[in-house]
């Protein structure tokens, strides 16, 4: 298969690979995918209570290079957005930004899912109630 | 200075030898005559062509040159092997036995005669990927027409008990077909002490010409007959009509001849290779070796490396011309199905490669070959959750994964 130039980059270069301190209350966690779909991806913010933005974000994927390169690209627009700002990413501007053919679609749909799930972890550890998840 | 991609997909076809493509030469150009004109020059110079390719084979796998009867390839050769008998013993009987790990041409074609009322059992393998004899002998029934076994896996180079095999068949009143696509030319066969009454086999799995390939057909103790699947000419002693590719026929005979003179020192020069990538590779944690590493194909390995996941490993190893067990080209994934006959959870049979090396393999190639590989599943491992968590203790068949 083909990949575009941008996956390839993120592929080759991901961005924000790591992980953050789960324990800490300001550090939202989600875990999406399984392992015999062939995507697991880990996303976590840190955000500054204060002012609600995310100062930084980190991701672990197992999966393809647009699974890889969608959360790699995720992480690099969480950070500086208000959680707000995070909830209103949707998958498909992660697919036009990536160049995602259909069959790829869903590795932008699991980063969407990534997210909203990573803030709803931070929102129940801050004592909001939890994000209504879609699952796709 | 090395050039890239790295050709280590020897199991899907080989390059051609130039001594095979300078012995064709001549048959594509001013020697193009049908080797069924019997009436003038041109036509006894083709045939006299044709001879001497099945002498040059015959002499490769021990059988009389009569028993050769060409095909387009492997594939037409397990179809002609498997319709013919089920067509030509059907007085007999209607059941075949076969395994579950046998190539799609061999299992297409069971299910295509089972449309046909014919019952096809179909063995399993154990985690080596061999059959049980066993299970074999309590499959033969007075109906067992067939048993037909390839002698080794394209994907995991796995030899079966051929031998055993063809005993267990014969005691019970059947034939034994094996389909010899990976196996000759790279490893001894000989169709007389091997017990084989039927085998298929290919020119381009052994340096020779796409387009070609043979069926042996024996013709005594048991004389053993095969209907035609294509009505013409009544050419290959009325069980293949067509007119012989010529050109094709002189490559596949010598690239036998070659195979036959060189093979010693391919299976040690190669198994060497291979067993130095093999090593190289298992430093890696959590790699495995699929199928049988005794009863295996000199030029051959698979190996499943945990935590990784398919797709991104192939792209990872962009440099290495390789198969992986994993057929994602599409968002449905389908791991190989010859892995999951061996016991392999999809996510294992996904995250493995194949490397077949072949006689224009050299050992620079290798070292780059296990530097690349360990380059990139190392990276992958890093940017994995899985790994992570695999390093923490973390049990991840405990974790209740959200589906999606």
């Amino acid at each position: 298969m083909a990949y575009s130039d941008k996956v390839i980059d993120h592929y080759s270069n991901p961005r924000n690979v790591g992980t953050l301190d789960k324990s800490k209350k300001n550090v939202g966690t989600g875990l999406v995918g399984a392992p015999e779909c062939g995507d697991v991806m880990r996303l976590q913010i840190e955000v500054d209570e204060a002012t609600n933005t995310i100062t930084d974000a980190k991701f672990k994927t197992f999966g393809c290079g647009s699974a890889i390169a969608s959360s790699s690209l995720a992480t690099e627009w969480l950070k500086g957005k208000t959680v707000d700002e995070a909830l209103a990413i949707d998958n498909m501007e992660i697919v036009e930004e990536l160049a995602l053919p259909p069959v790829k679609i869903h590795c932008s749909v699991l980063a969407e899912d990534a997210i909203k799930s990573a803030i709803s972890d931070y929102r129940v550890k801050n004592g909001m109630p939890a994000l209504e998840l879609s699952h796709h | 200075m090395l050039k890239l991609p790295i050709y280590l997909d020897n199991n899907a076809t080989t390059p051609l030898d130039p001594r095979v493509l300078e012995a064709m030469m001549p048959y594509l150009t001013e020697v193009f005559g049908n080797a069924a004109s019997r009436n003038h020059p041109f036509g006894w110079a083709a045939e006299e062509a044709v001879d001497y390719s099945r002498d040059q084979i015959a002499k490769l796998i021990g059988c009389d040159p009569k028993e050769i009867i060409f095909t387009s390839g492997a594939t037409e050769s397990d179809n002609l092997g498997i319709k013919g008998v089920f067509e030509m013993y059907s007085q007999k009987g209607n059941h075949v036995i076969t395994a579950t790990t046998e190539h799609k041409a061999v299992l297409d074609t069971c299910k295509h005669i089972e449309k046909l009322g014919g019952r096809v059992t179909y063995l399993p393998v154990n985690e080596e990927g061999l059959i049980s004899l066993e299970e074999l002998e309590a499959a033969m029934t007075p109906e067992t027409i067939l048993v037909t076994i390839m002698y080794g896996n394209n994907e995991t180079g796995t030899i079966q008990p051929i031998r055993e095999i063809a005993k267990i068949a014969h005691k019970h009143g059947a034939l034994f077909m094996t389909d010899g696509t990976q196996a000759v030319g790279k490893i001894p066969v000989d169709v007389i002490a091997d017990g084989i009454d039927i085998m298929a086999f290919t020119a381009h799995k052994m340096y020779g010409p796409k387009g070609v390939g043979a069926l042996y057909v024996r013709r005594k103790n048991p004389r053993v007959k095969v209907t035609a699947q294509m009505d013409g000419g009544g050419h290959e002693r009325g069980m293949r009509s067509g007119t012989l590719n010529v050109p094709g026929i002189v490559g596949l005979g010598k690239a036998c001849e070659l195979a036959m003179l060189e093979m010693e020192a391919d299976t040690a020069r190669l198994s060497a290779m291979r067993d130095r990538l093999e090593r190289e590779l298992l430093t890696l944690e959590e790699s495995y070796v699929n199928g049988s590493r005794e009863h295996r194909l000199p030029h051959v390995t698979n190996i499943s490396f945990k935590y990784v996941e398919g797709e991104g490993l192939m792209m990872g190893v962009k440099d290495l011309a390789v198969s992986s067990g994993s057929a994602c080209t599409s968002a449905s994934l389908e791991p190989s199905y010859v892995l999951k006959a061996l016991g392999l959870s999809d996510d294992l049979a996904h995250s493995s490669l194949r490397f077949g090396l072949s006689r224009f393999t050299t050992d620079e190639q290798i070292d780059y070959a296990i530097g690349h590989v360990k380059e990139a599943v190392t990276k992958l491992r890093e940017m994995s959750p899985l790994w992570e968590m695999f390093k923490e203790g973390v049990d991840l068949s405990k974790i209740e994964w959200a589906e999606h």
